[in-house]
């Protein structure tokens, strides 16, 4: 399949990239490492007139620990998360979803900003940012702003990036002590969407659970956070009831559709399971030191 | 509809082609170059059979645009031979039967060759987890694991000796 015919730009620098953006307008469309859009283009399900392609820009790709942030580069590959001693020693949750995008020639390729840009709910990136509570970084044509995650994700493959505007940089708070994280997938098969995941981040205050953050992949339209499980378990000894409530309430607040990949009551369920063990493998790496 | 010249060192050959912005790296290796080992499978960015080494890292050449490979160095099945004689890799597909068909090979070879090269001494599990991304439907993949242990023995063995 042959994607319909378009005009190409690389340019050498944000500035320039930003420039063509504007110029261009609702027309162009901005190729990262392009292993979600190329395949939309063949299936003609997106057909852009103009690509420009920022893998052209220097410094782009980074996984550099900054003080209080790790900062991801939005050209970083995501197979260099796997290799990134940072990522190993302290964002477990991180890790765990690296290991699972896609399959690893495509995570040779994709990208985090891309992933995030998107705003594919079938994505993992969107959840694992969400339960990190990440801050992303664009550049426009007014400069540059931090968004917060909870404010990225608009709609179905819509995020608040104005036009013009490009995803530069994802920051993810560094954990406290005492915290740990963990993303759950179940895939028919490597490479294929999740039928569903669920991401947490959490830190303990002894027993109980201080702060938690939950976000859901592939059981909503747009990525979201699963808020009446977070609630469930804030403050709370993670006690099998107090985990089967959270399960519950995270299975009741998604809004997964039913497809080739299952009916709606078997994701709702995957979720709760899927809630409940993540929740309990977080507060393990929690508890053996692994924030 | 932009047309762009690139250029690109394949299998350390030097080429230069004009071509649109719209064609696919696999399309531009297999018929601008006549480099017909490297196959289109699935089309979908699933099966792997396209894979090619993109500035030594493996990719699948049906999800790349030829210009986004503009001054990259390229490597196919067609190259990983050395002056007529097969590559531990190949030898190892040979030796342990790691095809049948044959279709799915030279993506499985350029994949397990930048396995090892990331991990020279893989568990079963890690080569299985390695070529994940590339799908053969007539092995089962045993044999296949088999093929790529038989190359990580003997290039760990030529590297000590």
């Amino acid at each position: 399949m042959i994607p319909a015919t378009f005009d190409y730009h690389a340019p050498k620098t944000l500035d320039e990239a930003i420039a063509l953006l504007v110029r261009l307008g609702d027309t162009a469309k901005i190729l990262a490492g392009g292993q979600s859009l190329i395949p939309a283009m063949r299936f003609r399900l997106a057909s852009p007139e103009v690509l420009v392609d920022i893998g052209r820009i220097r410094d782009l790709a980074y996984v550099d620990e900054r003080g209080d942030h790790l900062a991801i580069g939005a050209m970083t590959r995501e197979h260099a998360l796997e290799a990134s001693p940072a990522v190993a020693a302290s964002y477990p949750l991180l890790l765990d979803t690296a290991k699972v995008i896609a399959d690893p020639l495509v995570r040779n390729k994709a990208t985090v900003g891309g992933n995030l840009a998107h705003a594919d709910p079938a994505n993992d990136h969107p959840a694992t940012m969400l339960a990190y509570d990440a801050q992303i970084i664009a550049r426009g044509p007014g400069g540059t702003r931090t968004i917060a995650i909870d404010d990225l994700f608009v709609g179905l493959f819509e995020t608040s990036l104005e036009p013009g505007e490009i995803l530069t940089e994802i920051r993810i708070p560094k954990p406290a002590a005492a915290s740990g994280g963990a993303y759950l997938k179940i895939e028919r098969k490597v490479g294929d969407y999740a039928v569903a995941a669920v991401a947490v981040q959490l830190e303990l205050a002894g027993a109980a659970i201080k702060n938690i953050r939950i976000g859901l992949t592939n059981v909503s339209p747009i990525p979201q956070r699963a808020k009446a499980a977070e609630a469930a378990l804030a403050g709370k000894q993670p006690t099998d009831d107090v985990l089967e409530a959270a399960g519950q309430a995270a299975a009741a607040e998604c809004n997964p559709s039913a497809d080739l990949r299952g009916q709606v009551d078997y994701k709702r369920d995957l979720v709760r399971v899927l809630t409940k063990r993540a929740v309990r493998r977080a507060i393990q790496r929690a508890q053996g030191g692994r924030p | 509809m932009s047309q762009h010249e690139i250029t690109v060192i394949i299998n350390g050959e030097k080429h230069t082609r004009k071509i649109d912005a719209r064609t696919l790296l696999v399309h531009f290796i297999r018929e601008d170059l006549g480099l017909t080992g490297t196959h289109v499978g699935c089309d979908t960015t699933s099966c792997g059979a396209c894979t090619v080494s993109l500035d030594g890292e493996a990719v699948k050449s049906c999800t790349v645009f030829a210009v986004q490979a503009d001054g990259a160095t390229i490597e196919t099945v067609e190259g990983i031979a050395t002056n007529g004689k097969l590559h531990p890799l190949q030898e190892g597909f040979w030796e342990r039967h790691g095809l049948q068909c044959g279709f799915c090979t030279p993506g499985m070879l350029i994949s397990a060759r930048a396995l090892l090269a990331r991990n020279p001494k893989p568990t079963d599990d890690e080569i299985r987890h390695g070529i994940s991304g590339n799908l053969c439907r007539c092995t089962g993949y045993n044999k296949i694991v088999e093929a790529i242990q038989y190359a990580a023995d003997k290039l760990r063995a030529d590297k000590g000796a």
